[in-house]
């Protein structure tokens, strides 16, 4: 809870405090959402309706106001009310933020989810099975190929893919195109495949290369051998004991990647024109959208924040040292 | 052939073939299905040798890229149920290896094993792993040197006795659950309805260990392989392990090895000693022959390196001049010559040849090139009136 306040102070900070640093005057931020025709009045109006002269820590108070108990925002002639979770209003798209926020949310976290179980299985299996066969072709080929996975970025491997199996050999014929999961499951997933496996291949090399070094390591412990000792079959042994062992580091990593992916998978989106966070955040970066960006970030924030949280919990669940 | 009881042991209930198995309790715990090999019954093969468990010309070598490792190199001996060996060397002299090759618990595929381990009428060596795997835990367990992280971390000790006990035994979880706890009371922990729930970080360093047995005596091992039992634990509670794998052995009547450097404790607990050297054994008796008339060069130099209360401080202790060899590079003819006081003597045949291992008096064998008689003039001599 604390953090989550520390991120809103910070979030804040930047967005209104480092224009003023950089020497902008209130005047010129106003200018910016002015638009073409500005004349000092209409600037003045600006400032007046965004509040832009009062002190920040006012202006603080405002945005988290806004966000507790929600706040009006004026727009022209017309004042339209922001309900209770609001993070601001984007005078750009007409809305606020929170709503677009809520219709973007599904995109990135079906795209998150979806990602997050492909990379999850094929790398953990990856990095056990290199790990069991240290040296075999089998790992030295899978680790060349991990090697390629971390290094490639995603708006490559994504153009590839696209270009090969949506465009070269038609699999996809129209590209990729966001369906919602309620309207039609079987179409969500079809089109989600190509944004999943290409975001996991990432992460599922990072994650086999973990798995991998983990178990290596835990296969060298002496209870693995007292497990061996006691006659266990070694299925047993690598599945209960090895495996129990070296996954709780990489369970945290997982909360910690999922919570950041939450924020939006900014690349990924891009390459694939998903409608999701990161492709807003980018949107409304490039349209000088402050309102946008501020509660993107704050969302990511709380993300990350609320994943921390469900990791320690989760770690005091699986680590009985860690309990007492 | 190298080491021979000089007394043939008492020819017991536990010795030989099919009695073996009928020691109460013993019958119900063999393993469903049948697939171990008949020789547990009546001698079916003519090479199985009377001894509970035969160790014969044991090679362990590990090919790495500096070299064969040579960590065991023609290792003979015998042991019988309800006696306790104890081998004793320097660090890298080749005693765990041993252990963990009669277990078959040597690193998977690296290591090169060769020669025979006879248990009980079974040959190991040559044996499938899985059928070793079978007697692991069974017919024979292993406890180690450091019980912290011996035990698994994330299961409560309970769990993993529980398991051992299944592995070999089809009971259900609740007759585990009360033979575990049954075991933790018999290896001396109190209230152990209620540890039984409790994770290894939660004990101390004694009831560790502790528990390590009580996880090794589960089902009834015959042969119990106790590596540096003590050597992480506390002096005021080393000889309460002691006492207790003592008093385990006579009541399960099972074959006992002790690995240690620790002479003391091989005192303690010992019938016979086994004195190891760069992967060989250089010395075998009675402990008490090793520890009144101790033959080997080497193995004077480990009782003079031994601290004593009942000595004046003033005294130095006399260390083995030197360090251990390199066991890729093992030193020609008798490993031990280029620390040995006595080499000379031998007029050059300890850096040509190999010593046997040779009969010195009934049940007392050295590996040494030093005439026997010899031997002992030097014991009387110039090494028992300086320890």
């Amino acid at each position: 809870m604390l953090l989550l306040v520390v991120v809103s102070i910070a979030t804040f900070a930047i967005f209104f405090l480092v224009p003023r640093a950089a020497g902008q005057t209130s005047d010129q931020i106003a200018l910016r959402y002015v638009g073409r025709g500005a004349t000092p009045e209409s600037i003045q109006a600006t400032k007046e309706r965004l509040h832009l002269d009062e002190p920040l820590t006012t202006q603080y108070g405002r945005f988290i106001g806004g966000i507790v108990a929600g706040s009006d925002f004026s727009y022209g002639p017309e004042t339209v009310h922001c309900p209770a979770p609001c993070f601001g209003y984007s005078f750009r798209n007409n809305q606020p933020v929170t709503s677009l926020l809520v219709d973007r949310l599904p995109v990135t976290l079906s795209l998150a989810a979806g990602a997050s179980v492909i990379w999850l299985v094929t790398g953990v299996a990856i990095g056990v099975l290199s790990a069991l066969r240290r040296g075999s072709a089998f790992d030295r080929g899978a680790m060349t190929v991990a090697l390629a996975g971390v290094s490639l970025p995603i708006y490559f491997t994504g153009l590839i893919s696209l270009a090969l199996f949506a465009y070269t050999w038609k699999l996809w014929p129209n590209g990729v195109n966001y369906v919602s999961f309620t309207s039609n499951p079987l179409d969500w997933a079809y089109n989600l495949v190509l944004p999943w496996t290409t975001l996991a291949f990432l992460y599922a090399a990072l994650y086999a290369r973990l798995t991998r070094a983990g178990m290596l390591e835990t296969m060298n412990e002496d209870y693995i051998r007292t497990a061996r000792a006691k006659g266990l079959p070694e299925r047993t042994v690598v599945v209960k004991h090895a495996m129990r062992a070296s996954l709780t580091p990489i369970l945290t990593i997982f909360g910690l990647d999922l919570g950041l992916l939450l924020g939006g998978a900014v690349l990924t989106e891009s390459t694939f024109s998903l409608p999701g966070l990161g492709q807003l955040v980018v949107d409304a970066v490039f349209g000088n959208d402050l309102p946008i960006v501020l509660g993107v970030v704050m969302l990511a924030g709380f993300f990350v924040v609320l994943a921390n949280l469900l990791v320690d919990v989760l770690y005091a669940a699986i680590d009985p040292r860690v309990r007492s | 052939m190298a080491w021979r009881r000089g007394r043939t042991a008492p020819a017991g209930p536990e010795q030989g073939g099919a009695d073996a198995d009928d020691t109460p309790g013993s019958g119900s715990r063999r393993i469903a299905g049948g697939d171990r090999p008949a020789a547990a019954g009546a001698p079916a093969d003519p090479a199985a040798p009377a001894a509970f468990l035969d160790v014969r010309d044991l090679r362990v070598h590990f090919p790495t890229d500096d070299g064969l490792v040579r960590s065991v190199d023609g290792l003979s001996f015998r042991l019988d149920r309800g006696r306790t060996l104890g081998i004793v060397g320097e660090s890298g002299s080749g005693k765990s290896v041993t252990s963990l090759g009669i277990l078959g618990l040597h690193k998977g595929g690296a290591a090169r094993i060769s020669g025979q381990i006879w248990l009980d009428g079974q040959e190991l060596v040559a044996a499938t792993p899985d059928a070793v795997r079978r007697l692991r835990g069974q017919k024979m367990s292993m406890i180690f040197q450091d019980p912290l992280s011996a035990l698994h971390p994330y299961y409560t000790v309970g769990k993993q006795i529980m398991e051992a006990y299944r592995v070999h035994n089809d009971v259900s979880k609740a007759v585990a659950r009360k033979h575990a706890i049954d075991m933790l009371g018999r290896v001396g922990i109190p209230r152990p309805a209620s540890r039984v729930d409790d994770y290894p970080h939660q004990f101390s360093g004694g009831m560790r260990q502790r528990v390590m047995i009580a996880m090794a005596m589960s089902c009834d091992p015959q042969l119990l392989i106790a590596d540096e039992p003590t050597t992480a634990l506390d002096v005021t509670v080393q000889a309460q392990i002691l006492d207790l794998i003592r008093d385990l052995q006579a009541d399960f009547n099972s074959a006992v090895i002790v690995i240690t450097h620790d002479l003391g404790v091989v005192a303690e607990l010992a019938d016979d000693i086994l004195v190891m050297y760069a992967g060989r054994g250089v010395e075998y008796g009675t402990t008490r022959d090793v520890f009144r008339r101790p033959e080997h060069p080497y193995t004077w130099g480990l009782l003079g390196s031994m601290p004593r209360l009942d000595r004046d401080r003033q005294e130095r202790l006399l260390p083995i001049p030197g360090s251990p060899p390199s066991l890729i590079n093992v030193p020609s003819g008798c490993a031990f010559h280029p620390r040995c006081a006595f080499c000379e003597r031998t007029g050059g045949l300890a850096v040509q040849q190999v010593p046997p291992v040779l009969e010195s008096t009934p049940g007392h064998s050295v590996a040494c090139h030093l005439p026997p008689e010899e031997r002992r003039q030097i014991w009387a001599d110039q090494i028992q009136p300086r320890l």
